[in-house]
């Protein structure tokens, strides 16, 4: 191998066998590796969630038998997993992958074999994840991984593997960082100016700046844990000297703009997929781009909104009220741009678009709830309740996965050639929008009720909405199981999809190039001649 | 007895069912509720009253945008618009959708911090002080002003299951009890949702709040920060009675629990968070 095999633009050097993707450096393979990854994260995660609603439909000891620490150790992978093993790894090493390069009319991503080792360092890291449930009693933590209960009140190798686990994803996504940021500064072609970028390719440019500054913390915070759990220093240990309550701030000074790192990737998806639909330039281009970068700053200085109970000074919570509740500004700002962007349009209800309304509509259920809690005096009723777990399904469940299938059913006929089948498609939308909303709903019931989160099992009264929201979940598994054979369908049955099967909406530049897109594209430099972003 | 409070109730909540009158007030989740339990404190009331603004705000925000969405469905499909306008910008609505927004969070922002400021300042009129250090997996309450304390398991047998305890805390009515809330080994939160609030218990760190319950009753609460593998089985059942009956209930624990549990944590007392 060498690193010239992507320069050669006269030969197709297609590797083949097993070697085309263990030492892959095309950006296209690496993706495709991405989204089956993802997949396989998504499945995983998505039987911890049906095997957590089983043992919740009822009360009682259920499935599990009464053994709450298993139901933990779901709940803390379930977590984890959707995070880091479906929604990061398919949004920006898989999408991001795909299209960035194609987007702005280069050959490759600027490092190909730090993209290669971006990939492979996340299967140890799945390995170790996937692994620790079935080590001593598993890590049982949630996902946060909280001090205490995951240095004392967790013995054993499990909760390690779980910080080994974390410091390899994080690896792999601050060295993908470091590659889209350089990629889309860098390999721009000429005539692509950063206001003409298409809106997905800022999504990631914002986004991989998020990782990159906020990873490092985790990964700081997680090593502290990791000493004080086996070499006796007691950053978090109280009886030495330390503070539970400092694990908490490092680690969501992470976690806030991580959020923001799963959902703006599904915006960037949308604000490609809605001008295409409506065959109509996207409103208020700059507004867009300026309200993401006012999201991914702010995002920064919000994190404490999920501390309000822990105990902080009074008019630290007030500033933490007063800055989260600013995000819903240049968030309704994106909201009515993208129905701004569909006054006048001519709107073909094609499944990318379907995901893209359901995406707008839930996402904005979810976002009033985020303002609910936004404001630490009902928090104080709230926190740690089934209300905080339905808000953030309807952003996370609801929008970066309803982002996610919005690009996949977007972009599948790009990527493998064969279109997907539009009743088909249409079918997988409809039984995941009615299911999540079942399953999800109800639960702002039980949190206002007073139903903990992360609990295995709780008092009889609360056993109706339990119930629907259980067999709401069963009907997204069977949307999930659908999803399954749509893929196999469009796969192996699905029509040749043409290079633009949209028509004139779709304007970025991946769809110039043939379907599937060519091992390498853009031999010679292409030249951007409208406005991609339609600014 | 209120139970307007229903968060959901604007889009057609059954109605809640509750205990009989003459039995004894009793605050638990009740089947198919969808709003908040009867607000029985000071903080509670004012609580339920602020989401009773936010709920129609947040409601209404919710269907202008699905009112928006449905409209232009309808109108702008492709059928009944094919030749799509080139509109990419307006910069007056452009205005108004940033200021009209800002304008809602200033009204939500005012009662919000209100609510926060009171909820944080102790009255003056302490009339108790109980002292409550959680640990895997029960609560330990001590009765700092009348030197006893004593431990609450889960009463495995009793009814409402998973909520009752074998000790349960007893406080006066219509007196402000200050509570200090801490832990020993992780962190566990206590609540009780009827007095509409909930602090985490850490260990080193000591959290002053109040509650002054109104009425006379049995108030039950869950613990709130995932804290192991019983995290589900350690509840918070809360007493509330008339200051001569909490009198006579003194002088019996004090008895009772003469030889109680000395539980406090050497290091319980290092940080005082305000």
């Amino acid at each position: 191998m060498n690193a010239q095999s992507h320069a050669h633009g006269a030969h197709d050097h297609t590797p083949s066998g097993w070697r085309r993707y263990v030492y892959s450096t095309n950006h296209k393979d690496i993706g495709t590796m991405y989204i089956v990854f993802g997949l396989i994260g998504g499945l995983a995660g998505g039987i911890l969630s049906m095997l957590m609603r089983i043992e919740l439909a009822e009360p009682g000891p259920g499935i599990l038998g009464g053994d709450d620490q298993i139901f933990n150790v779901f709940v803390s992978a379930h977590g984890l997993i959707m995070v880091f093993f479906l929604v990061m790894p398919t949004f920006i090493g898989g999408f991001g992958n795909w299209m960035i390069p194609m987007m702005i009319g280069a050959p490759d991503m600027a490092f190909p074999r730090m993209n290669n080792i971006s990939f492979w360092l996340l299967i140890p890291s799945a390995i170790l994840l996937y692994a620790s449930p079935f080590v001593g009693d598993g890590p049982g933590t949630g996902w946060t991984v909280y001090a205490p209960l995951s240095t004392s009140g967790h013995p054993g190798p499990a909760v390690d593997m779980v910080i080994f686990a974390l410091h390899l994803a994080g690896a792999s996504s601050i060295l993908g960082a470091i590659n889209f940021i350089t990629t889309i500064f860098n390999m721009r072609a000429p005539g692509m100016t950063l206001h003409k970028m298409p809106l997905f390719v800022w999504a990631l440019l914002i986004t991989a700046f998020l990782l990159l500054l906020s990873l490092p913390v985790l990964a700081g915070a997680i090593t502290m844990l990791l000493t004080d759990r086996n070499f006796g220093t007691a950053f978090f240990d109280a009886a030495k000297g330390g503070d539970p309550v400092l694990y908490q701030h490092l680690f969501w000074f992470f976690g806030h703009p991580e959020v923001y790192i799963l959902i703006l990737p599904a915006f960037g998806v949308i604000s490609m997929v809605i001008p295409t639909f409506c065959h109509k330039p996207i409103f208020g281009y700059l507004g867009m781009v300026y309200a993401m970068i006012a999201i991914g700053v702010i995002g920064f200085v919000v994190w404490a909104h999920h501390m309000y109970t822990a105990g902080m000074p009074i008019n630290a919570r007030a500033y933490f009220v007063a800055a989260t509740m600013v995000i819903a500004v240049p968030t309704g700002i994106k909201i009515f741009s993208w129905i701004a962007t569909m006054w006048g349009g001519s709107i073909e209800f094609k499944v990318p678009m379907l995901w893209s309304i359901g995406l707008i509509f839930l996402f904005t259920v979810g976002g009033v709830t985020g303002v609910v809690l936004a404001n630490a005096g009902i928090d104080y009723a709230l926190h740690d309740t089934y209300y905080v777990v339905a808000h953030f399904h309807y952003v996370l469940s609801m929008g970066a996965l309803f982002g996610i299938f919005a690009g996949f059913y977007y972009w599948i006929g790009k990527m493998c050639g064969r279109q997907y089948n539009e009743a088909f498609g249409q079918i997988h939308f409809w039984l995941t929008f009615i299911g999540v909303n079942i399953t999800f709903f109800p639960q702002h019931f039980l949190g206002v009720a007073g139903m903990p989160r992360r609990i295995a099992d709780y008092p009889d009264a609360l056993a109706g909405w339990n119930l629907v929201s259980s067999l709401g979940s069963y009907l997204s598994g069977v949307a999930a199981l659908w999803f399954l054979f749509v893929l196999w369908h469009t796969m192996t049955r699905g029509e040749k999809c043409a290079d633009n099967p949209w028509g004139e909406g779709a304007n970025s530049l991946e769809w110039t190039v043939p379907s599937p897109a060519p091992f390498h594209t853009f031999e010679h430099v292409p030249t951007i001649r409208s406005s991609a972003g339609g600014h | 007895m209120r139970i307007g409070r229903s968060v959901f109730s604007i889009i057609g909540a059954p109605a809640l069912v509750m205990t009989a009158a003459g039995t004894a007030f009793a605050a638990q989740p009740l089947p198919w509720q969808t709003g908040f339990q009867p607000a029985v404190t000071p903080i509670a009331e004012r609580v339920a009253a602020f989401n009773d603004l936010l709920v129609p705000l947040i409601v209404a925000v919710t269907i202008f945008v699905m009112i928006l969405l449905g409209y232009v469905m309808v109108k702008f499909r492709r059928s009944a618009n094919p030749n799509p306008s080139k509109t990419t910008h307006n910069a007056l609505l452009e205005v108004v959708w940033t200021v009209i927004p800002i304008i809602i969070l200033i009204v939500i922002a005012i009662p919000s911090f209100r609510l926060l400021y009171f909820i944080d300042k102790v009255p003056d009129d302490v009339g108790l002080t109980v002292k409550v250090v959680g640990h895997q997996w029960y609560w330990t309450y001590e009765y700092q002003d009348h030197k006893f304390s004593f431990d609450a398991n889960l009463d495995e047998k009793a009814k409402p299951r998973l909520l009752e305890t074998d000790n349960r805390v007893v406080l006066p009515v219509n007196t402000t009890v200050r509570l200090l809330l801490t832990a020993d080994d992780v962190i566990h939160a206590w609540t009780v949702p009827a007095f509409g609030m909930k602090f985490d218990t850490v260990p080193g760190r000591l959290v002053e709040t109040w509650v002054n319950v109104k009425k006379e009753g049995v108030y039950y609460g869950q613990c709130s920060e995932l804290c192991g593998a019983r995290h589900s089985k350690m509840p918070i059942a809360v007493e509330v009675v008339s200051k001569e009956k909490f009198t006579a209930w003194v002088a019996d624990a004090k008895k009772k629990f003469a030889t109680g549990p000395d539980t406090t944590p050497a290091i319980a007392t290092a940080a005082v968070s305000e």
